[in-house]
């Protein structure tokens, strides 16, 4: 059961039905559902598109990639069959706002599926909820069951002549699966490795056919954006990123939590308003932005929009909405060693620069952090991760390296601390736990 | 070997979901440790002659996926998140909390009676109510100790209905 929060400065479009029983179809549709996807039918393929293209939704995935661009780079021709998939992997450390939209309000998904499936002109939909997710897994079954029962999924849905099948697929645990291309591995029964791009999904994707894939939240959104128009929902955000977004606050804050607030809010007004400020009344040391593989930033450099073209300017990454807030209390190397244990464990080992770049990176940081570091090792690390960079097929190695860049850079005197068998000036725990590279 | 009937009817139906077979393997094989607890040679055998895979392919896939186990866990798995957000609230020594408490050393071992098995785990979803820990498949958050040791025990109480 996920708590929900709520401050004055949130608007609430993707959470607006959150709290509100509207996993029940019945309400979900006292609650406005499933109106939108009926709007889609009538508005056709183009149209939608467009609407979505003026909304300026940019996926929360990640990447921030524009949602209407995506789904126009569909052929509208195609030989085999077209599919849309929706990506509930949600793994990223620091994110944990698809889960709500998957407990709250599992129709949105639904139906935002549906309006990307008429977008693109395909008749089938996935939606993959990661396998520690069980009772969100049953929450979709059953929402999915609900959806058919009334006739809005499979032939001639709403009576339009369109035909569209949904159905629910389940991961069983690993990060890498939420990368798009080795999602669509994992659907189709395999290890989630990484495909070679050139070609994209949105051209040869699942069982070759071309596939939009998105997030569950980009999905949720969209219902929203077809029921308020593009322009509406465009203007709640800042220029070309339009909207809300979830939030999702957590570290050492006072009141953590998922908040959804439009895009462009401020970054310190986020930590020292909407979540309460720093707790135990300790300062402020540092925020991780946008989930694990985002760049570091200092307390110095918080006050900047939260959108994903201002982020990006400040030298990080809006990401997958994780807002990570650190303490002046806590060690700069044990979190950059935490952070690089999680990508070894989750490196699917398919390129060598990941997968050996993290089980050097994490040795390195393991050591340094125990007291054995050398001067050069701080060098060392920095340049051993920027070798990774831009050198995998998937964004893995860049998602590992990028932060670890970022705390050299930043946060130097603190590994120049640890130096000459220094014990570590933050420490209270014992040694670090370590996992096994491959866990059976 | 035989499966139960609900397990049959969970195949059935999502064979009837994709253009390919193979495409049902990840969430079946974790829908049939489930059942059985862990991937039992038999089940693997089973499950790869149906959808035209080997063993071998099967176990290729069992190994890439951290939820899947081939060796038997504690009736309750306690799996403690001790990924950044956990870590910044004290998720490690939930951990090893939780290790003491039950008196299992190294991770993924089992209790003496088999009732529990700890296992640390990465981001689980619930970094907003650190430090959390899911038991099986049920969500336990904004963790104390002393949160720890009440929920341990309903689940040995549990154990012993
Ligand atoms: C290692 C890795 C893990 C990812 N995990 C997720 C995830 O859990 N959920 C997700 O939606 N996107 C994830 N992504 C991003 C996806 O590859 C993809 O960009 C996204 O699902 C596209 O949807 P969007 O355009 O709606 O954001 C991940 C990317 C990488 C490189
Ligand atoms: S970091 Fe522990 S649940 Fe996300």
């Amino acid at each position: 059961m996920a708590y929900l929060v709520s401050h004055p400065d949130e608007v609430k479009v993707i959470s607006s039905r959150f709290g509100k029983g509207a996993a029940d179809i019945d309400r979900y549709l006292e609650l406005d559902g499933y109106k939108a996807v009926q709007m889609a039918l009538q508005m056709g393929s183009e149209a939608v598109i467009n609407e979505v293209k003026a909304s300026n939704l940019r996926g929360r995935g990640g990447a921030g990639f524009p949602t209407g661009m995506k789904w126009s780079f569909v052929p509208k021709e195609s030989a085999k069959p077209k599919y849309v998939l929706c990506n509930g992997d949600e793994s990223e450390p620091g994110t944990c706002k698809d889960r709500l939209i998957f407990e709250h309000d599992p129709h949105a998904v639904i139906e935002g599926a549906m309006i990307a499936a008429i977008a693109v002109n395909a008749h089938k939909a996935y939606i993959y909820i990661r396998g520690e997710y069980r009772y969100l897994l049953e929450i979709m079954q059953k929402s999915i069951a609900d959806v058919y029962a009334r006739g809005f999924a499979g032939k001639n849905i709403f009576g339009s002549g369109y035909d569209l099948d949904v159905y629910w697929h389940g991961g069983a645990g690993a990060y890498e699966v939420g990368e798009e291309s080795a999602l669509m591995e994992s659907l189709e029964g395999k290890r989630g490795v990484p495909r070679i791009r050139p070609p994209f999904p949105a051209v040869v994707g699942l069982w070759g056919g071309p596939t939009v894939i998105n997030n569950a939240e980009t999905l949720a959104s969209v219902p929203h954006i077809i029921m308020m128009g593009g322009q509406k929902y465009a203007d709640i955000g800042t220029p070309k990123n339009g909207g809300t977004r979830l939030f999702c606050l957590s570290g050492h804050l006072e009141k953590p939590g998922v908040y959804e607030l439009p895009m462009g809010y401020n970054l310190k007004k986020m930590i020292y308003e909407v979540g309460g400020g720093i707790s135990n009344g300790r300062k402020l040391k540092a925020v991780v932005p946008g989930g694990s593989s985002t760049p570091v930033l200092t307390a110095d450099e918080i006050d900047i929009a939260m959108d994903f073209d201002s982020v990006a300017k400040a030298g990080s990454m809006l990401g997958s909405g994780g807002v990570v807030v650190i303490d002046d209390a806590t060690c700069i190397v044990k979190f950059a060693l935490r952070t690089m244990q999680f990508y070894r464990h989750e490196s699917c080992g398919w390129c060598i620069p990941c997968r050996e770049g993290t089980d050097w990176l994490n040795k390195t940081l393991t050591r340094f952090h125990a007291g054995g570091g050398l001067a050069k090792d701080i060098d060392n690390i920095r340049y051993l991760a920027e070798n990774m960079l831009g050198r995998t097929f998937c964004p893995l190695g860049d998602a590992a390296a990028m932060p670890t860049i970022g705390f050299v850079k930043k946060f130097r005197e603190e590994f120049e601390a640890h130096l000459e068998g220094k014990p570590c000036p933050f420490e209270k725990h014992g040694a670090i736990s370590q996992l096994p590279v491959m866990s059976h | 070997m035989n499966f139960s009937d609900q397990l049959e009817a969970r195949f059935a139906d999502m064979l009837g979901h994709y253009p390919t077979k193979r495409s049902v393997l990840v969430p079946f094989l974790l829908y049939t440790q489930d059942e059985l607890g862990y991937l039992t040679d038999e089940a693997i055998e089973e499950i790869a002659q149906r959808l035209d895979l080997t063993a071998l392919e099967v176990r290729n896939v069992i190994s890439y996926y951290s939820m899947l186990r081939t060796r038997p866990a504690g009736k309750y798995n306690v799996q403690v998140c001790t990924n950044i957000c956990c870590l910044l609230r004290g998720g490690e020594e939930i951990l090893e909390h939780a290790r003491k408490k039950l008196g299992v050393a190294v991770n993924k071992g089992i209790s003496e009676d088999g009732v529990f098995s700890v296992e640390e785990v990465e981001c689980i979803g619930a970094c907003s109510w650190a430090p959390a820990m899911q038991v099986n498949y049920d969500f336990h958050e904004n963790l104390t100790e002393a949160k720890v040791d009440e929920i341990l025990e309903s689940y040995r109480k549990k154990a012993q209905q």
